[in-house]
């Protein structure tokens, strides 16, 4: 099992002590100012400071470790200063585990069509008054300092891969101009976990020169941004390989956006650490809970008669007491029913981290990721994608797949 | 299930009982409230907090419309999991049955034919037979449930109400004739407004064969001083050891009322109502402060009896909803916190208010009870009336 070193507290706000790995793959410890986490994990999205009808005890329970919030939105309401008046996210939620902020930029890209980026920062128009707004990289880390998360993220100029041409490598280096000065603007750096975001598109030389920009500064923890937007999967897993292959070992890999279970084993595989995503909750309000062969549609009249649990083998509240038939009455009628799927879907998600977390340092790694794949894939039809990221980690899956087609 | 009224304290017709039915291992206390559910579990506070979060075993009576399940369940598939209890995993609490619920089950007379009773729900109209009312009943098993009514609101005809109230009986020995399984069942009464009608359905049923009573027609706009003498002329045509349950007296002033006539259980919509308003129940009854025989409230500085957690002056406010209160949101968080998540409308904010104002209400009728077993009910009622119209009166000259 794992080894301990006996060395005293760290004096630092983020130590990672790596307890096993499978060639790429790790399963660390994470320590942070407000919780010792174990990696691989997923952070659940507290986009408001809430996570979707949850209360704190029962986040507890399910086992999150980090929640994150929505700079964006909490800037707007409840305020930062507000926040700060009142002790801290922490203390105004009362959430006693750890805390991680995202920068707010790409919300405002992605929820505001007039929002436009210069070298001065994200400018947009205020959606309460319409008023012209500028979110500046000082300002970012302004805000997440008053909100005191654990782990705050860089303003960083993100656009989508999907896009093609000068812009990205403008993007790039503007990313590197920018951790500087956000780097500067940072108060709390005793408390507070400056975290930079790697960019650079689909594009490998892109991404290099941007991995060793932030590499020379030498921040307590690199997420790998860009991503979760629409790219195609063989391009995603080998922008993640690469970057996870030059990102220095003793530090955390958050990839940002990620997202569905499949493309967390895929990326902790290769060397990834911490993961966010609006999936779990957000398709627990549309009815759908996740389960080891994939989704199931608690809606489709199939389910009005299904006296099964949802998942036979989840030990989670819901599974335990709840049958199909009673969560298909309720999802489309009582938010009830969307409550009780987003616990279960959280519940998988926080047992698909333990169980990677523990298989790595159990030694069973490979096996682990095996019987993933067969249950998710019985037919032994694992996208090429997975074939391909998984043969890069040296994990052997051809008990998993079928002849692979010539 | 059974029912036991305590003697020895003169309150009038008020009277505090013992309730004891199958499911649930502890005795429930009378006058009791029944909390609402929709489809057998509270709005917003998940199973897992149900149990965990609110005092016990107070808050073991829930009560359910058997409607609400048609439009998503089978009665066959409901028999398959094993009734009410296992598919609702709580197994511990007492599921009361009745048709009308009065958000999403309410009574349409005009529609109400001699084959069934009309229903308004969210899926629409729906007609419901007493047969087809027991198949979905017994494929449920609650503990007890209610007979199919006719009820009317306060201004129909003297016809028209007479009618209702000899449907309601006839549907009331359906029920008893199709019912199988010798379950508990509670004979309906209606009435309408009149005291008349009332007095003779209240007899008739009084005469059936059946473990308890339930008064409706109620809270369907007659006035709140018409329904005294309403009141009364069913329960003094009721044998005193059986249980009387009403549904449409939801607050406070009108449990009061109904405790005053000899109801012991209640189902209100209150909580549910002010949750959905953002309304926080303040009314901590110094019920725990020792031998105080002066059953005044304390109030947190001279206001009404609830708060309105949507307004701007708590957006900094750090402490609990209500100081003494030992509810889960007192207990773990502050108004500021509720104030910012219903002004972003999460759902937490509803979870957290409902669990409060749930354990507020539940320790109103704590009051009550013991208002009733120190033999002071009468004052106890006329205080809390009468500093109602104070704060009534003093929010309206302070404009």
């Amino acid at each position: 099992m794992a080894w301990f070193s006996a060395c005293s507290i760290p004096a630092v706000p983020l130590f990672l002590q790596v307890l096993g790995r499978f060639n790429r793959a790790r399963a660390a410890q994470l320590t942070l100012p407000h919780y010792l986490c174990q990696t691989p994990l997923f952070m659940p999205v507290g986009t408001q400071g809430t996570i979707k009808g949850l209360t704190k005890n029962q986040l507890e329970e399910i086992g999150c470790q980090i929640i994150l919030g929505n700079t964006y939105h909490l800037a707007l309401r409840p305020t930062s200063e507000l926040i700060d008046e009142l002790g801290g996210l922490h203390k105004f939620m009362n959430w006693p585990r750890a805390l991680l902020t995202d920068s707010g930029g790409f919300q405002m890209v992605s929820l505001l069509h007039l929002a436009d980026i210069t070298e001065k920062g994200v400018t947009f128009q205020s959606p309460v008054d319409g008023k012209p707004m500028l979110l500046t990289p000082e300002e970012s880390i302004q805000i997440q300092n008053r909100i005191g998360a654990d782990i705050i993220m860089a303003l960083d100029d993100v656009v989508r891969t999907t896009i093609t041409g000068p812009r990205i490598e403008e993007a790039m280096y503007r990313t590197l101009r920018w951790i500087d000065r956000c780097i500067a603007a940072h108060k709390r750096p005793n408390e507070q976990n400056l975290f930079g975001i790697v960019q650079g598109g689909l594009d490998p030389v892109l991404r290099d020169i941007c991995v060793r920009g932030l590499v020379e500064r030498n921040l307590p923890g690199y997420a790998i941004g860009g991503l979760a937007g629409g790219e195609d999967k063989d391009s995603f897993w080998r922008v993640v390989a690469q970057c996870t292959a030059a990102l220095p070992e003793d530090k955390p890999r958050y990839v940002m956006g990620v997202g569905y279970p499949l493309d967390i084993v895929v990326c902790s595989a290769l060397g990834a650490d911490m993961y966010d995503c609006v999936y779990p909750t957000r398709t627990a309000r549309f009815g759908t809970a996740l389960v080891p062969e994939g989704v199931l549609k608690l809606k489709h009249q199939a389910m009005a008669n299904d006296i099964r649990p949802i998942d036979p083998m989840c030990e989670c509240m819901v599974c335990k007491n709840y049958t199909r038939a009673y969560i298909h009455c309720l999802v489309t009628k009582d938010a009830m029913g969307s409550q009780l799927l987003s616990y279960h879907n959280l519940y998988y998600m926080m047992k698909l981290s333990r169980d990677l977390h523990s298989s790595i340092v159990e030694g069973r790694f490979p096996e682990f990721v095996c019987k993933f794949l067969q249950t998710m894939f019985p037919k032994g039809d694992v996208p090429e994608w997975v074939c391909n990221a998984m043969e890069v980690a040296g994990i052997d899956i051809s008990s998993c797949c079928h002849e692979m087609k010539v | 299930m059974k029912f036991a009224v305590n003697k020895g304290w003169s309150n009038g017709r008020a009277r505090s009982g013992v309730l004891q039915l199958g499911s649930c291992p502890f005795p429930i206390q009378t006058p009791a409230l029944l909390l609402t559910t929709r489809k057998g579990l509270p709005a917003f506070i998940s199973p897992d907090l149900l149990t965990s979060s609110l005092p016990s075993p107070d808050s073991h009576l829930l009560q359910f419309s058997p409607l609400h399940f048609l439009e998503g369940i089978s009665p066959k598939t409901i028999s398959n999991i094993g009734g009410l209890h296992q598919m609702l995993s709580l197994h511990q609490h007492i599921f009361a049955a009745v048709p009308r619920d009065s958000i999403i089950a309410l009574p349409e007379h005009d529609s109400t034919n001699k084959y069934g009773a009309s229903f308004q729900t969210p899926g629409g109209r729906l007609l419901i037979k007493p047969a087809e009312y027991v198949e979905l009943v017994s494929s449920m098993k609650p503990d007890f449930w209610v007979t199919l009514a006719d009820e009317v609101p306060a201004w129909v005809s003297d016809k028209r109400n007479r009618t209702s109230v000899d449907r309601t009986l006839r549907w009331l020995d359906d029920c008893l004739s199709l019912n199988k399984t010798g379950t508990t069942i509670f004979g309906s009464i209606v009435g309408g407004s009149s005291i008349e009608e009332r007095h003779r359905c209240a007899q008739e049923v009084a005469q059936r064969n059946v473990s308890g009573y339930w008064i409706g027609g109620f809270g369907l706009g007659e006035s709140m001083d018409e329904r005294a003498a309403l009141l009364t002329a069913v329960t003094d045509n009721l044998p005193e050891d059986m249980p009387r349950h009403v549904s449409g007296l939801g607050l406070p002033e009108e449990v009061l009322q109904g405790v005053a006539a000899g109801i012991d259980l209640f189902d209100s919509t209150y909580v549910y109502h002010l949750t959905l308003g953002g309304f926080a129940l303040t009314f901590p009854l110094e019920r725990n402060k020792g031998d105080n025989a002066d059953y005044q409230l304390s109030d947190s500085g001279g206001d009404d009896m609830k708060i309105n957690l949507k307004a701007t002056i708590y957006r900094k406010d750090t402490s609990p909803i209500v100081e003494s209160c030992n509810c889960f949101t007192c207990q773990n968080h502050t108004k500021a916190y509720l104030n910012h998540l219903f002004n972003v409308h999460e759902m937490l904010a509803q979870t957290l208010l409902e669990i409060h104002n749930t354990h507020q209400y539940l320790g109103f009728f704590c009051s009550i009870r013991k208002a009733i077993e120190e033999g002071k009910f009468e004052q106890f009622r006329r205080n809390f009336v009468e500093s109602r119209r104070e704060c009534l009166f003093a929010a309206a000259s302070s404009d």
